[in-house]
């Protein structure tokens, strides 16, 4: 007689070492674990629900300034420091770990207009409104040493921004023209000319670093190519451009912040139509910045606050706002993709989470897969109108809620207003134009 | 006309080879002058110098002329003749050829066609960037910085080559690899190796034994069968198998006759040879000890004697002459069979008419129709597939064994089979739904109706919950609404009803139906009311004439009561089902015939919570389809979502669960892995040229592609690759 018995593998069930993982046998059969989408449902439901409970984006405010700040630079080496240029010309360098100020410094008489790191992280470049362009050095004076500039160049007019090459001792700066500087020269090697009005910034490319756009008081978006020292294209738009700013990961996309409240980005192999409108902002958009990864940027506005936009997206994802933050001048996003930095009028520079619910510090395996989890199902799941309703929640304050009442009601009373006037005109005699090209006036060659 | 004037002026200028014949000329040209003021035109006079002047000519031109231009072919004509004028009037032509040098473009213009030529040649460079964009763009996972350290397996080669023996016992080793000559740099293999390698390649030796894997599977495939067969005990089954393999014989054996003639031969004289030795031995003659046995039993037992009888047909065949047509001996065979097919005749009855697998069932559960309509019992689901395992030729040898089989297998599992039990069962399960059909049938006289009504509702009222109860009553009432009874008889049931005490609940519907009554015999009036204008008489006669041959067309179906059963479906329909989880055996006797006790099934019918009020509960001549649950409408997308191009597709994605509890730990990492993967801390610079380069192993993963036109860049890759070690 046969007798059968139970008998198992002792390689299946006991560990190797004692470090081993245990073994824990899993049956995936799909009759055993019925109703996958709903439970996959909530699971995404509770996941949107606590994304908003812990979105807490406000981590801290550097205060110290004692006029509005007027413009910032990230240092291109070390990720815990920022500088920032106040309307009392008065440059501060922080420490964003400790959230301290580290240096203090009086650069200019009255306005910093433009500040910017050298690629190497040593010094530093102060534009300001008394004229001049002066190089410091990035670290201060030894105890008792007087704050001098390591050069200062005494230019004819005024200089309303400056930018550093990202790989070459050359610096750009603007005002009644674009100049183009040696480090080691006081004259500028060349100008840049097109028309006779003030550029109000200019910018290199990371990418294609020959390439700079800037921005001018007659409404248009000039692009120069330092190599062959000419202006290319120029397009002009509806309203003034304030600033731009290129996207570090495509060499031939900028998004540039209009004075008509929107961002425009465009292509520049393609200037006769932006890519993406990016509307949102309530008010004079001042500064954008691109995050390093070049997916997203953000925007600051006058309208008292900032707002994430995707590259790809017409609609900003994010708006963060704060009681005490005034008209918002100048945005950025450091370099480890993490953290935005605003500096407003009301003298404080504001620290940011730039994912607002991100957990901050180690994440243990187990933690990050299920963040990654309950990613995955709130992307899985975003159509659904619960989902979506709860992810897109966001409270505004009561003015910028109320304007943006108000500029939908008057965007939709001139969509009828055309609608009708093309209702009761000869047909074909009102063209459709689409709302791209709507806000272009001209490209200029 | 001027121009051969001049030409005949000029004449005497240039013929200054003949100076003799001046005098002559001249009188000539008098003549001709005179002639052409004869012929009444005006003659011009050429100018003759008389003072001093400035413009002084050569050939005694001067501009007073009448103003004419001098015209340059008229100067030429006058070269033509001399040789040594040739160079001059080459020149003057190409003077001619010659345009005007245009006048030098304006500052503006010039700025802006250089502008236009630093665009394009700048946009060209930009664009090479386009591939690497939108591979970017498109890719699953983008990991930044993306300038890292790319982890590669270096050849072992690279490795050694770069390798000093330091310590004494790497020395030793080396000394010793040295010594057995083991080759140390490429190729790395010995002599001995490689020829052994040579003599069959990994491919080669993988087909043959996989090859050699198959036979042995097959093997111990046909061994395992052919221990099967050989188990079953039946000897009719050997029996059909065995003629199975005789007819075989001799299919083939047909076959080969016309294929090969000479084999049939052989096998034909094989078969005669058995013939022969046939009628030399005493085989199936009945005369062994055995069938002597079987001729003692034969006269009891038809068993016996049908062997006997077979064995004699045996030896009968086996001398029969071979030759002989073989297709009118099969058939004789087909026609002596006779003995299977009784069989089979046999066992038949039993199984007809009814599902055979459902014999075992016990004839009170057969009555239960929430049972009986449940088919899936185990064994019917096993027997197909071992029918399609076994059944790959369908002849009819096969189905016939198939056929055995199965019976043999009922029989085994039945026990003791109730073929007259089951088919009463069927017959009383028709009998019902017949019973039913015609029940509710309007035409149908309802005397029926008295003995077979308690049968129904005890079918019904097994599962049922007081509400089902209720529905019942609903049933039973639309059933004695149709018929024109005496509103009395209504309000007296009732009353009856209301006497009930406890039954509540009936009232209502039972009041509803009233209601309904109401409304249909309204409509009724409505369409038989008389009261119309005179005038339309006749058209009205002829709409009449038409309705009441509609109506008698359609005198067969009754739309409203047709109406009043399907709500009542769909109300029956929508009403939440009671779960009974009574198990039948558990802390009592169980078996056949058994019925779980009363206060059992009490305890284990989950009663379910009704649910909110149907929203035509007023309305009777509405049903309103409650299948959309408006709760779960505000969690569904009501319109396919932006990516997506049809609903199916949106659908699947959604179908497709990420989590670990339907997936493997990998399959989970991958679906969730993170679209853009960031280090803290790191600083992210921008993409350069050397972050796009080909190098990359992981275009997926990493963010770069080729750029295109940079040879110069390519040559940065090449850096020494990392060792490992």
């Amino acid at each position: 007689m046969r007798v059968k018995v139970l008998s198992r593998n002792p390689d299946d069930y006991i560990r190797e070492t004692k470090q081993d993982l245990q073994r824990v046998p899993r049956n995936y059969d799909p009759a055993l674990h019925p109703f996958e989408v709903p439970r996959e449902y909530m699971r995404a439901l509770n996941a949107t629900k606590l994304e908003r409970v812990f979105a807490k984006p406000f981590l801290a405010s550097l205060d110290g300034h004692r006029d509005g700040v007027n413009c910032m630079a990230k240092h291109p080496q070390s990720l815990s420091t920022v500088l920032s240029g106040a309307c009392d010309g008065e440059v501060k360098i922080w420490n964003l770990t400790k959230r301290e100020c580290i240096r203090t410094l009086q650069a200019h008489e009255g306005f910093v207009r433009g500040i910017c790191t050298r690629f190497c992280g040593t010094s530093f470049f102060t534009v300001g409104d008394d004229k001049t362009v002066k190089h410091w050095k990035m670290d201060g004076p030894g105890y008792g040493g007087e704050e001098e500039p390591l050069h200062t160049i005494l230019g004819k007019t005024v200089y309303t921004g400056i930018d550093h090459h990202w790989k070459e001792p050359v610096f750009a700066t603007c005002g009644h023209q674009v100049d183009i500087w040696d480090e080691q020269r006081t004259s500028p090697i060349c100008s840049l000319t097109w028309g006779v009005d003030s550029i109000s910034s200019v910018k290199f490319n990371p990418v294609e670093t020959y390439l700079l756009g800037s921005c001018a008081s007659d409404r248009n978006i000039v692009l120069y190519d330092m190599r062959q020292s000419t202006p290319l294209k120029k397009v002009i738009l509806d309203m003034r451009t304030n600033t731009l700013c290129w996207n570090p990961m495509e060499a031939f996309i900028f998004t540039s912040a209009n004075e008509d409240h929107n961002l425009y980005t465009f292509d520049m192999r393609f200037l006769e139509s932006p890519v993406m409108i990016h509307i949102d902002h309530v008010s004079a958009v001042l500064d954008v910045d691109y995050s390093p990864t070049g997916k997203e940027f953000v925007s600051a506005s006058f309208d008292k606050s900032i707002r994430i936009f995707p590259v790809d997206k017409g609609r900003s994802r994010e708006v963060y706002h704060t009681k005490r933050m005034q008209h918002v001048i100048t945005v950025k996003w450091t370099y480890d993709n993490k953290y935005i930095l605003c500096g407003s009028d009301e003298m404080n520079i504001r620290l940011w989470k730039a994912n607002a619910s991100e957990k901050l510090g180690v994440l243990v395996p187990r933690e990050r897969a299920a963040m990654n989890y309950n990613q995955k199902l709130k992307e899985k799941f975003q159509h659904h109108p619960q989902i979506k309703r709860i992810a897109r929640h966001r409270h505004l304050p009561k003015a910028i809620y109320s304007q943006a009442k108000e500029l939908r009601i008057m965007r939709e009373a001139r969509r009828r207003k055309e609608l009708n006037r093309r209702k009761h005109s000869k047909p074909g005699s009102s063209p459709f134009v689409s709302e791209k090209k709507k806000h272009i006036v001209a490209v200029v060659k | 006309m001027a121009e051969e004037d001049l030409f005949q002026s000029d004449h005497p200028v240039s013929a200054s080879e003949d100076e003799g014949d001046g005098n002559e000329e001249r009188r000539h040209s008098q003549l001709l002058e005179a002639v052409s003021t004869l012929a009444g035109r005006k003659r011009r006079k050429l100018a003759e110098r008389t003072e001093a002047s400035l413009q002084v000519s050569e050939f005694n031109l001067s501009c007073e002329g009448a103003g004419e231009k001098l015209v340059l072919p008229e100067l030429l004509g006058s070269i033509r003749a001399s040789s040594s004028l040739g160079i001059l009037k080459k020149q003057l032509n190409r003077v001619k050829q010659k345009k005007s040098v245009e006048l030098p473009l304006s500052k503006e213009e010039s700025e802006r066609v250089v502008r236009e030529a630093a665009y394009n040649k700048t946009s060209k460079a930009v664009a090479k960037w386009e591939q690497v964009v939108l591979q970017n763009r498109r890719a699953e996972q983008l990991v930044f910085p993306l300038k890292q350290e790319q982890m590669r397996v270096a050849p072992i080669e690279e490795v050694l080559t770069g390798w000093k023996t330091r310590t004494p016992l790497e020395q030793e080793i080396f000394s010793l690899l040295h010594k057995t000559q083991q080759p140390v740099t490429d190729p790395l293999l010995t002599p001995l190796e490689e020829a052994s390698l040579r003599a069959m390649s990994l491919e080669e030796a993988q087909l043959r034994r996989a090859e050699l894997q198959k036979a042995r599977a097959l093997q111990s495939y046909y061994e395992a069968k052919a221990r099967r067969e050989k188990k079953i005990k039946s000897k009719k089954y050997h029996r059909v198998l065995q003629k199975g393999r005789s007819r075989k014989a001799l299919k083939d054996f047909e076959v080969l006759r016309k294929l090969d003639p000479e084999a049939a031969l052989t096998k034909l004289e094989e078969m005669e040879r058995s013939r022969i030795e046939e009628r030399m031995s005493l085989k199936h003659q009945n005369k062994g000890k055995w069938a002597r046995s079987r001729a003692i039993m034969a006269k009891y037992n038809l068993e016996a004697r049908k062997a006997m009888q077979e064995q004699l047909a045996r030896n009968k065949e086996l001398t029969q002459k071979v030759p002989m047509e073989p297709e009118g001996e099969e058939e004789g065979n087909v026609a002596g069979e006779g003995l299977l097919p009784d069989s089979i005749n046999e066992v038949q009855p039993s199984t007809d008419g009814a599902n055979p697998w459902m014999l075992g069932k016990p004839s009170s559960e057969a009555k239960d129709s929430g049972m009986q309509e449940d088919p899936k019992d185990p064994r019917e689901s096993v027997a197909p597939e071992d029918a399609g395992n076994e059944g790959e030729e369908v002849s009819e040898e096969e189905i016939l064994l198939q056929d055995f089989e199965q019976r043999r297998c009922t029989r085994q599992q039945a026990g003791s089979p109730e073929p007259k039990g089951a088919g009463e069962a069927e017959e009383e399960h028709l009998f019902v739904e017949l019973l039913s059909n015609v029940q509710t049938d309007p035409g149908v006289e309802q005397p029926a109706q008295g003995p077979e009504g308690p049968l129904l509702s005890e079918q019904l009222g097994r599962l049922c919950t007081p509400e089902d109860i209720d529905a019942l009553g609903q049933e039973e009432g639309a059933e004695e609404q149709e018929r024109p009874w005496p509103t009395g008889t209504l309000q007296e049931s009732e009353e009856e009803g209301s006497a009930g005490g406890g039954h509540t609940a009936k009232k209502a519907p039972k009041q509803k139906m009233i209601n309904l009554q109401a409304v249909l015999a309204g409509e009724s009036h409505v369409i038989h009311c008389p009261a119309q204008p005179v005038s339309v008489q006749d058209e009205e006669e002829e709409a009449a004439d038409q309705r009441l041959v509609i109506k008698e067309a359609f005198a067969g179906d009754d739309v409203i009561a047709d109406f009043l059963r399907e709500k009542r479906k769909v109300e029956q329909a929508g009403k939440p089902q009671a779960m009974d989880l009574v198990l039948p055996g558990w802390g009592e006797w169980g078996g056949t015939g058994l019925r779980p006790s009363t206060r059992k099934r009490k305890r284990f019918l989950i009663k379910p919570v009704p649910g909110p009020p149907r929203r035509d509960q007023h309305l009777p001549h509405v049903i309103i389809s409650q299948q959309r649950n408006i709760l779960a409408a505000a969690h569904q997308v009501n319109e396919v979502p932006f990516p997506f191009d049809r609903r199916q597709q949106f659908e699947r994605s959604i179908r497709a669960p990420v989590g670990p509890t339907w997936n493997t730990q990998r399959a989970f990492q991958k679906l969730t892995a993170l679209r853009i993967l960031t280090q803290p801390g790191h600083i992210i610079q921008p993409i350069s040229a050397e972050d796009a380069s080909p190098q990359s192993t992981m275009p997926t993963r990493r963010g770069g592609a080729a750029l295109a036109p940079t040879p110069q860049h390519s040559r940065h890759h090449q850096r020494p690759h990392k060792k490992a070690r």
